[in-house]
């Protein structure tokens, strides 16, 4: 008896043993970039990429997870014979940014250059994983892009990637719903959205929107907007963080959503799940607040064909005071230059030259994957003047996005992303079940935040 | 070193020459533990290299404690004692055995509940039956809790279509209230089948004279099950326990897996194990996680350890 219990305990303890052995060689064997580590040459030959070589200059490792990115790859590929790109997608989002934190703890695996959002830059910028990009150029290309897209992308006097996309805030909604319970114009105001959400479910409407807590970095750009500034820092000084997370603003707009949980006048599911979009194509929710790149990710997912075809339409996100509009963002990506790379200027030129080409973004901004950065098509007539087809041929760009990139002034991140947006979630998480208020939450949430940034050695103000 | 030991004995008998025997014997012996080494050693080697040489390493880290603003410096004990004043490692560990409480004793009751039944028939059908029990075994943990999401779905799952008809809202089995029983069910469907056939194979090794003889002392079915062969597989059983005790304790893949479908139920310190992951590759901290693993280790040996005395200690009585 004792005997075959060791032997079933040890044989689990194999099998633990060998699938976790396994799963790490998947890791540095997804990155393609272990040979590139070992290697000392300045034209390592990297196996393991998705795409075709176009010659055999030096290559560059990237990760990147774009939908049309083999399009992009190959653009950049054609157009260099001093460098080419071996490009993998380990993930989007959080699946990369494991694998991101893995191979920064493990000190190698990393790519020569990796797509990161503007939000996770100082987490790793902090671990001295990514080159400031200013010795190797990066002023040069300031100039394209608008002042808060490059604030996102720098601490200081340093910029540690390069924007390609971002994420203006918006109000998306569904004009049948709207006009079957007699909303004519879309709110422009947070109290109007308040007020609109009770007449349609006072009416026997669906619910008005989705309080998803799987989405904390659009409810931080939410509080963002009616003035919170949730966090201060800067890398020159890297101890020094100033956490602001339960500052009224921040507990104003928790409490406002709070409410409309409590009287199920938004939804409380979790969004980029099958069970919200199903909801989103069956016009369970009135509105959808989200960022420029929205249109692109729900045609992705099957909305606006069939029963939700011709339905949307887009408005600029309601304001706390019209006389002083603030506009936010939601997400958008950058490529930055990591440490472990091999020929870090070769991989500058890469950073500062995919995706930047006229044919890759207007692939990218036609097809609606990306809403840009890049000044060249911000300027362009081409932009503006587009009908976008989501929204059954709405000038979004000229009515909605444009105004609002122009106006977004940039955001401090914290270098602890990943932590604030787990605790936040699982505020967000308890509002949704009705077992906090608005200003629990904040305060907690501030309280789990001061605690986890002084046990990482920051000195933190308050 | 083993060789030359022998080699001395060796001679050292021949030239005193006293006690001939023993000394064969003793050489004999040398070299027959050697031959057995040898074959322990392919099982040793994996062994040291893939478990031992790991827990020292993450013991060893363990000891450090690495903070984003101020690098790696030595802790000593005080990761541990974090740990253990950890509000979201104690409330993962009080979930495990609150969970462990309740499912291996359902899990125990059903499994038997079929083996026993299985074991009475002998009609075509169990066979099929223990195919069919046994089958969600075969399915990959992960696709299995993926499986169970859509089920629970409260947009387009069977729960809610049967519901629907009735107009009513079917309850959501990973909100925060149901959580506990919608993860236990998966769980139970994953392995009672595993179990299940354990207990069978146990059964199926009792003599069946034994049940002849209990018939003629006039023992109901019901009661050959309970009193003759319950007791006979009680080994059996143990083994089920102490695996189900352990791997409760470990909880981790099937919440892992819902906790994109839980709409912020599952939480990054859901589970100890959940939280020694998300501590290690979401929060880089790798030092901090691996002081929860061990202190996780540290409560499943007690948990085990308590178990196996106890058990011992009732089976020497009867």
């Amino acid at each position: 008896m004792r005997k075959s219990i060791l032997a079933g305990v040890s044989g689990i303890a194999l099998a633990l043993a060998l699938s976790a052995c396994a799963t790490s060689a998947n890791n540095s064997g997804g990155g393609g970039s272990a040979p590139s580590a070992e290697e000392s040459g300045t034209s390592p030959k990297l196996t393991d990429c998705t795409n075709k070589m176009m010659n055999d200059a030096p290559q560059v490792s990237v990760w990147g997870w774009y939908p049309n990115m083999a399009t992009v790859v190959d653009n950049f590929n054609k157009a260099h014979t001093d460098v080419q790109v071996c490009w993998n997608n380990v993930g989007q989002g959080a699946d990369e940014y494991t694998k991101v934190q893995t191979a920064i703890s493990a000190k190698k695996g990393l790519p020569d250059v990796v797509m990161l959002e503007a939000d996770h830059l100082s987490s790793y910028a902090i671990q001295d994983a990514l080159v400031d990009l200013v010795p190797y150029g990066a002023n040069d290309i300031k100039a394209n892009f608008s002042e808060g897209a490059w604030k996102d992308v720098s601490q200081g006097s340093k910029v540690f990637a390069v924007p390609v996309d971002g994420g203006p805030m918006a109000l998306i909604y569904r004009t049948d719903v709207f006009k079957k319970y007699g909303i004519t114009t879309p709110p422009t105001t947070w109290t109007e959205f308040a007020a609109d959400a009770a007449k349609v479910k006072a009416a026997g409407g669906p619910v008005f929107g989705d309080l998803g807590s799987n989405v904390p970095a659009a409810f931080e750009a939410l509080q963002i907007q009616k003035g919170a500034v949730p966090f201060g820092y800067d890398i020159t000084d890297p101890q020094a963080l100033t956490v602001k997370l339960n500052d009224q603003a921040s507990k104003d707009v928790l409490n406002y959503w709070a409410d409309l949980a409590n009287k199920n006048l938004v939804g409380k599911v979790d969004q980029f799940t099958t069970d919200y979009i199903s909801g989103v194509v069956g016009g369970k929710y009135a509105t959808y607040t989200s960022a420029a790149w929205a249109p692109g990710y729900l045609t992705g997912a099957g909305v606006g064909k069939g029963k939700s075809e011709g339905v949307w339409a887009v408005a600029p996100l309601p304001q706390w005071d019209t006389a002083a509009p603030v506009s936010v963002n939601w997400g958008g990506s950058t490529f930055a230059v990591t440490t472990q790379a091999t020929d870090k200027k070769l991989a500058a030129e890469v950073a500062k030259g995919i995706y930047a080409d006229p044919a890759s973004l207007a692939d990218g901004w036609q097809k609606q994957v990306i809403f840009p950065l890049s000044k060249s098509v911000l300027g362009s007539t081409e932009f503006a003047e587009n009908k976008t087809d989501f929204f059954s041929g709405q000038q979004a760009n000229k009515e909605v996005y444009l105004p609002a990139e122009n106006a977004y002034k940039g955001v401090v991140y914290a270098p602890i992303t990943t932590y604030y947006y787990a605790q936040l979630q699982a505020e967000l998480a308890k509002i949704n079940s009705g077992k906090t208020t608005g200003d629990q939450a904040a305060d907690e949430l501030q309280a789990n935040i001061v605690k986890y940034a002084q046990s990482q050695g920051f000195k933190v103000t308050q | 070193m083993a060789h030359a030991t022998a080699v001395d004995v060796a001679s050292s008998t021949s030239t005193i020459g006293t006690r001939p025997d023993r000394g064969r014997r003793g050489l004999n012996e040398r070299r027959r533990s050697r031959t057995g080494l040898l074959f322990v050693l392919p099982f040793a080697v994996v062994f040291l290299a893939f478990l031992i040489a790991p827990l020292l390493y993450a013991f060893y880290l363990s000891l450090y404690s690495k903070g984003l603003a101020t690098g790696v410096v030595f802790a000593g004990l005080s990761n541990y004692t974090t740990a253990f004043t950890d509000p979201s490692f104690l409330k993962g560990v009080w979930f495990v055995v609150r969970f462990a409480l309740v499912l291996i004793p359902v899990q125990m009751i059903v499994s038997l509940a079929l083996a026993l039944v299985l074991d009475g028939l002998t009609t075509r059908f169990s066979r099929f039956a223990r195919l069919m029990i046994f089958l969600p075994y075969a399915i990959p943990a992960v696709i299995g809790a993926l499986m169970w999401g859509f089920l629970y779905s409260p947009t387009f799952g069977p729960m809610q279509q049967i519901a629907d008809v009735f107009g009513a809202q079917a309850p959501f089995l990973l909100d925060p209230d149901h959580v506990f029983g919608g993860l236990m069910n998966v769980v139970t469907w994953q392995w009672a089948g595993y179990y299940m056939i354990i207990i069978f194979a146990a059964l199926r090794g009792i003599d069946a004279s034994v049940y002849e003889a209990a018939r003629i002392d006039g023992a109901s079915s019901l009661q050959i099950a309970l009193r003759v062969k319950v007791p006979m597989i009680s080994s059996a059983l143990l083994l089920i326990l102490v695996f189900a005790l352990i791997g409760t304790l470990q909880f981790f893949t099937e919440p892992q897996a819902l906790r994109l479908v839980s709409n912020g139920t599952i939480t990054p310190d859901f589970t100890p194990n959940i939280y020694a992951f998300s501590q290690a590759f979401a929060y880089a901290n790798f030092n901090y996680a691996s002081a929860i693993s061990f202190s996780l280790g540290i409560v499943v040996f007690i948990a085990v350890y308590v178990f196996l005395f106890l058990t011992r200690k009732r089976g020497s009585i009867a």
